[in-house]
């Protein structure tokens, strides 16, 4: 027989180790964190015990910060609308697929996500470099060589490749929730292929689609790997800049600044989209 | 006036025959039932005629017009799928207007001809409530308005009442006939549920194994099936393995050592026979009486008739008595079995092999 106190704490004690962990490891930290962005820095002493917000203030009016925002912002968005316009054909063609292939190219899509992000990372800069495969292949075609390797549109290329699986895989599960004769039904009304998946297939994988692109927004907006192997030293986002103020300026309080302002902007776009997207399933799915 | 054929239709799909041979003329106004156990190969049927499914070998055409390799949304039929297939993201008057929207009809007749579908149907009320808002039956409906809205020459009906509950399939199966009378649009329904396919079709399509075995009106696919799978698929049946006996004019089945007389001048004296006699056919008499001695085993009381199952030398005959209103037999008690011998069926050679 269980006596009736224990009864009462049991689900206190069932919860304790998850609230603990999430505790010490992210509201302290992040406490920690948005205390820090608050104490003044001087260069020569080092962190000061005093109260500022000279360096939100900084962040937000010097055009260098803003550069790095922007890019980030453009990065993000522009990863997203490449993963999915092509994620979301991938993942319909995937659908279609028979029982072989299908697993196999499942494969093929989760592969990247099956190597270390370091070593992937270099393979693109060996592939994108000055006299990597990609120009070696321009060249023998007579073109002229192109500048990738520490562009942005080599970052965007890298970041495109492992964000996929991301995308593939929510328009996938909702395809997966389609009943196939909806579409078919759609032909025998006169629809064309085309006509079917615009007005009966593409608005049911919406939601797959919206819910894929906040998480590849969100991951590819706080890339670190990708921006400082492929970037270079010049080309910098905000988590490499972060990084940059932690390790190199040793500015901690301007670094945990704009890990703060980073945190707050990704979750202002992520809600908003969120928001958005309950909206249109409340109103299509129930 | 043949109005859709089908002409030595077949479909195989890598070594498998799923539809073998099928020819098949429907006329105008008509509708047809194509019946069978299920991988008998009568979705693929329809799914033919609808162009989902490209033919193997034949020819289909509608009208005098070769549609074999026309594309599903070029033949304008209207098709009924056994899952509705209704757009979740439409609403009701959105999923029906679907199809004249793909036709570019104007919008001011658009909406009138939606209206008269959703009326036709009885869902007037329920135009802007969304698929998953509305009962199995309703949504049933909304399929039906929404193949019909287009005035398609041919309704295609995949198992249209497979997913409704026993006493909603009855009333939605009238509802669909009251429909189909109203349009007078020429209707073939898949099923694998007999009384469905007896009860509203002008004809009936046997399928069995990818082939079609008999096409026969209602009535008389259920009088004179043409072998033993159809005498006990179609309704329930008494099948008795025997050998034909004939002296002089009379002749008999000899039914292990029990002769039943029976008349059928073309079979050969010698023949393996198999006799399909219908449970309602059969009368119960009292002991003695009868072409057939038998004891009662066991009686099912089901409201409008009783159900008798009675052991008798040839082995255990189904018999079903209307209820009259006063207790027949009981269990355990000696009966006559007797019958008139017309309502016997006969079914010569090997076709006891088939049941």
């Amino acid at each position: 027989m269980i006596a009736r106190s224990s009864t009462l704490s049991a689900p206190w004690l069932l919860a304790g180790p998850g609230a603990l962990f999430f505790f010490g490891l992210v509201l302290l930290p992040l406490a920690l964190t948005v205390i820090l962005s608050f104490h003044a820095y001087d260069h020569s002493t080092g962190i000061q015990n005093a109260f500022t917000v000279s360096h939100y203030i900084t962040v937000v009016t010097d055009g260098y910060y803003l550069e790095i925002f922007w890019r980030t912002l453009r990065i993000a968005a522009l990863t997203t609308l490449i993963c999915a316009a092509i994620g979301v054909p991938e993942a319909y063609i995937l659908s279609r697929m028979r029982d072989p292939w299908r697993s196999v190219f499942l494969l093929v899509i989760i592969g990247p996500l099956l190597v270390s992000v370091v070593v992937r990372t270099f393979g693109w800069s060996m592939l994108l470099g000055s006299q990597g495969l990609v120009n070696q292949a321009l060249q023998l075609v007579g073109f002229a060589p192109v500048r990738i390797l520490y562009t942005e549109t080599a970052i965007v290329i890298a970041l495109v490749h492992v964000m996929l699986p991301f995308m593939v895989i929510p328009v996938w599960t909702a395809l997966q929730k389609l009943d196939p004769m909806v579409e078919a039904a759609a032909w025998t009304l006169g629809a064309s292929h085309f006509t079917a998946l615009r007005r009966v297939v593409m608005p049911q994988v919406t939601l797959g689609m919206l819910s894929g692109s906040l998480i590849v927004f969100g991951l590819s907006a706080s890339a670190f790997a990708v921006p400082a192997l492929l970037g270079g030293r010049r080309l910098k986002m905000v988590a490499t800049l972060v990084y940059d103020e932690y390790l190199h300026e040793l500015n901690w309080p301007l670094g945990a600044a704009i890990a703060i302002i980073v945190l707050v902007a990704n979750l202002c776009i992520m809600l908003a989209y969120n928001r958005m997207v309950e909206a249109r399933a409340r109103r299509t799915l129930g | 006036m043949a109005f859709l054929t089908l002409e030595g239709v077949s479909k195989e799909f890598g070594t498998f025959t799923a539809v073998r041979d099928v020819s098949l003329t429907i006329d105008k106004g008509e509708f047809v039932s194509l019946l069978g156990p299920s991988g008998c190969g009568k979705t693929t049927t329809l799914q033919m005629i609808a162009g989902l499914v490209e033919p193997t070998e034949g020819r289909i055409s509608l009208d005098g017009r070769d549609i074999t390799r026309e594309k599903p949304n070029r033949r304008g039929l209207g098709v009924v799928f056994q899952s509705y297939a209704l757009f979740p993201h439409m609403t009701v008057a959105q999923n029906v207007a679907f199809g004249l929207e793909m036709r570019r009809v104007p919008h001011a007749e658009r909406t009138d001809r939606v209206r008269e579908a959703l009326m036709l149907v009885q869902l007037s009320s329920f135009a802007d409530r969304y698929p998953r808002q509305l009962s199995g039956g309703q949504r049933q409906r909304v399929a039906v308005a929404r193949a019909l809205v287009i005035a398609p020459p041919v309704l295609l009906l995949d198992e249209p009442l497979s997913n409704l509950d026993a006493k909603l399939r009855e009333e939605m199966q009238f509802e669909l006939r009251r429909i189909q009378r109203k349009v007078g649009t020429t209707t073939i329904m898949v099923t694998h549920d007999q009384a469905e396919a007896l009860s509203i079709s002008d004809r009936v399509v046997v399928m069995e194994g990818g082939r079609m075995t008999q096409v026969d009106a209602p009535y008389r696919l259920y009088e004179q099936p043409s072998n033993a799978f159809i005498s006990s698929f179609v309704g329930k049946t008494n099948l008795l393995a025997g050998t034909w006996r004939r002296n002089g004019t009379t002749s008999a089945a000899d039914i292990g050592g029990v002769l039943l007389e029976a008349s059928a001048p073309e079979i050969a004296a010698g023949t393996p026979v198999t006799l399909s006699i219908r449970p309602e056919k059969i009368l119960v008499r009292d002991a003695g009486a009868g072409r057939l001695k038998g004891r009662v085993a066991s009686r099912f009381f089901l409201g409008s008739q009783w159900l008798f199952t009675v052991e008798t030398p040839i082995g255990i005959m189904t018999v079903s008595t209307p209820n009259l209103g006063v207790e027949p037999a009981a269990e355990g008690s000696p009966v006559g079995l007797d019958w008139s011998p017309d309502n016997m069926r006969i079914i010569a050679g090997n076709a006891a092999a088939a049941a």
